[in-house]
């Protein structure tokens, strides 16, 4: 197939070489502390220290407002990423410009760190359309629900890349549930063949909905399922903002450089419910949730910033602030967002008008007349009679 | 000259890549051994193996890396190897092939095309002889077309590739054989536009695929019974021409369709709706089906009695001018 199999020699002389190492990799302490390790250098200056910092407090916010927007009935049901900023910011961080993301439907913070606006994304949450931002301008492909069906997505532009010598890497988030599907198995395979240089990265952040990670696998950790593909099984703690950059980045450089695609699990933990109609009382126990908040990501980059002196109040007044004007925004777009037009929806079905649906469109229309001359409110619809979701 | 409709197929898929560096074959088999129906027999050997790409084996990930080389920007066309082996892929095609031109806001581009050789009547074991094609119909965002002779399966897989939508090909695999007597490259009209094969005018048989063929020989001995039938191709399945089919049960008062699938919610169903719908004041007889039946497909030995054959459709013609 492709030139460079020396990545895929090695691995089969040597396969445990593939094998995830027995601790995921950890470099700062809750307290902040750093301790460096040469084996996952953090080639990061102080300046993207502090904005890295930045914009997890920005995700973090904006996250909340969109709960908020829930709670309020402007958006059908929200899954809040609280907990797994450190993973998902320090992770497309580690990214080029040029290289894609490929998220599944809790990827905020990946999106925050591609300029994506958020108010965009949170059409699909308020069913006012199902996107609505640009994926080749941000090299942010769109949102996905059905689980762990991205995966093959983000392997088949991988492969692409490859077949055009363009160095670009793909990576495509899911989570440990996600690892149970078919389709990354099927991307994992078809991956490892091909070379493409695509990063699997792995959320694991602890919970299927209700189903914890010991119901999920068998398997010694999520990261072991790589060496059945042939790739290379990372683990990082995601709730370590320093830990998960230096172990994608290296995944990323690698794969870039021709040596073929990588599994990255990082170990965090969802704060919240799965999504706002999910009630986690039912299945996980307050104490565990307080533990959890101790290995907060954002606590602990802040600590480690403040020793360092990185970070001094007004520098965090002013994020706050930021934070709160940037959810403040999506706030008003996404109250001032109009429903979506009936009409559109025969727009964009194909590429090619087609007689049959401009029948049906034609259909719609004159029942809008319809409805319009009898003085019936439009906009009241009566598809929906209340916002449910998964 | 002698052309088969596999070779037809074959050198449109060769045309394309030829003309459209973008252009790639992926799928089970399809390279080295030329796919087990030999449609994609010397591509890889003619536009190497990155170009014609054999796939681990495994339905879903062949559409689901279609779409993301789509995506990139290439135009793949990827093979499902038999109409049993398309479920595995049922999602990808489904919820995202199908739809993320829509879900995208008209931003992505979805060019691939899906080929997928169907039916029965080849003696072949279990799961290799289905007819799927209500499932994709059925779904928005997907046009399904399927070629009837060797003409239209250069056309029709030379204009799904062309398209900037998914196309589903859905390849008759019994009449991968057929043979007619052309020089390639071909010219056809659009596959939206329904064929007449053979004009008449008692009685409309709306058929497609593999029942192109069978219509024609039941035509052929209709006439013996002094029955003069029209054979109308359909071509495309989404859309669907109703204009033709309409225009077609004008003229004749009557119509018969005929098609392998099973009966219920078959693309029969979807043709009697639409006669009724626009010509019911033409229609001397109910629209009645010439199909597979409502069971699970039979084993080989017994298909002989499951599969629409030309007295089946006699059978039908004959009902139908009692009314």
């Amino acid at each position: 197939m492709v030139d460079d199999v020396t990545g895929a020699a090695r691995a089969k002389r040597d396969p445990t070489s593939l094998l995830p190492p027995a601790e995921p990799v950890h470099l700062l302490d809750p307290d902040g502390t750093l301790h460096e390790d040469p084996d996952h250098p953090v080639e990061l200056d102080d300046d993207a220290l502090v904005a890295m910092h930045r914009t997890m407090i920005i995700t973090r916010r904006v996250d909340r407002e969109a709960i908020n927007l829930q709670r309020q009935g402007q958006l059908g049901v929200y899954a809040s990423c609280l907990g797994q900023e450190a993973a998902q910011v320090a992770s497309a961080w580690a990214l080029g410009e040029g290289d894609w993301i490929f998220p599944s439907y809790r990827e905020l913070g990946a999106a925050i760190v591609r300029d994506v606006d958020p108010a965009d994304l949170l059409h699909l949450f308020r069913g006012t359309w199902l996107s609505d931002h640009d994926p080749y301008e941000h090299r942010f492909a769109l949102l996905s629900i059905p689980i762990g069906t991205q995966v093959l997505h983000a392997t088949g532009f991988a492969m692409g890349a490859r077949f055009d010598r363009n160095p670009l890497v793909t990576m495509v988030y899911f989570g440990d549930g996600g690892t149970s599907e078919g389709d990354p198995h099927e991307a994992m395979t078809f991956a490892g063949v091909m070379r493409a240089p695509v990063i699997f990265f792995v959320q694991n952040n602890q919970y299927a909905i209700s189903v914890p990670l010991s119901k999920q696998t068998a398997a010694p950790t999520l990261a072991h399922k790589a060496v059945g593909y042939g790739l290379p099984g990372y683990r990082c703690d995601g709730n370590d903002p320093l830990a998960t950059y230096a172990v994608t980045r290296r995944a990323v450089e690698r794969a870039r450089d021709g040596q073929g695609p990588a599994m990255i699990e990082a170990v965090t933990y969802r704060m919240e419910a799965h999504t706002t109609s999910d009630d986690p009382s039912r299945y996980r126990s307050d104490e565990e949730l307080a533990t959890a908040a101790l290995t907060d990501p954002i606590a602990r980059l802040r600590n480690h910033l403040r020793r360092r002196d990185l970070l001094d109040d007004a520098t965090e007044q002013r994020f706050e602030q930021e934070a709160a004007e940037r959810a403040r925004a999506v706030r008003d777009a996404v109250y001032e967002a109009p429903h979506g037009d009936p009409l559109e929806l025969f727009d964009h079905v194909t590429t090619v008008p087609r007689a049959d649906l401009a029948a049906q469109r034609e259909e719609l229309r004159a029942e809008l007349q319809r409805r319009a001359d009898e003085g019936v409110d439009e906009g009241a619809g009566e598809g929906s009679e209340s916002g449910g979701g998964a | 000259m002698s052309v088969t409709l596999a070779q037809a197929i074959n050198r449109a898929l060769a045309d394309e890549m030829a003309e459209d560096e973008r252009v790639l074959v992926l799928g089970e088999d399809v390279g080295r051994l030329g796919g087990v129906f030999r449609v994609t027999d010397g591509l890889q050997a003619r536009f190497g193996d990155e170009r014609c790409i054999d796939t681990p084996l495994a339905e879903s990930g062949i559409i689901g890396t279609a779409i993301g080389l789509a995506i990139y920007g290439y135009r793949p066309v990827a093979e499902l190897q038999f109409d049993g082996f398309s479920y595995p892929a049922f999602e990808q095609l489904v919820s995202h092939l199908a739809k993320l031109r829509n879900r995208s806001r008209g931003t992505l581009r979805l060019p691939v095309t899906v080929r997928i050789p169907y039916g029965g009547g080849i003696g072949a074991v279990e799961h290799h002889s289905e007819s799927p094609e209500s499932y994709w119909v059925h779904t928005a965002g997907l046009t399904v077309v399927t070629p009837g002779t060797p003409e239209d399966g250069y056309a029709m897989t030379r204009e799904a590739i062309a398209s900037d939508d998914p196309v589903i090909v859905l390849e008759p695999k019994r009449r991968y054989w057929m043979k007619a007597d052309i020089d390639l490259p071909v010219a056809g009209p659009p596959a939206r536009e329904a064929a007449v094969r053979r004009e008449g005018h008692d009685v409309t048989i709306v058929c497609y695929g593999p029942m192109v063929r069978t219509a024609l020989e039941a035509a052929e001995a209709a006439e013996e019974q002094g029955w003069s039938l029209e054979v109308l191709d359909l071509r495309s399945l989404s859309p669907l021409d109703t204009d033709a089919i309409t225009a077609s049960v004008r003229r004749t008062g009557r119509a018969v369709v005929v098609h392998e699938a099973a009966r219920t919610l078959g693309m029969g169903a979807e043709v009697a709706a639409r006669i009724q719908e626009v010509a019911f004041y033409h229609l001397e007889a109910p629209v009645l089906r010439a199909t597979g039946f409502d069971t699970p497909y039979p084993p080989a030995k017994l298909e002989g009695y499951w599969l629409p054959d030309v007295d089946r459709i006699l059978d039908l013609v004959e009902r139908s001018l009692a009314y």
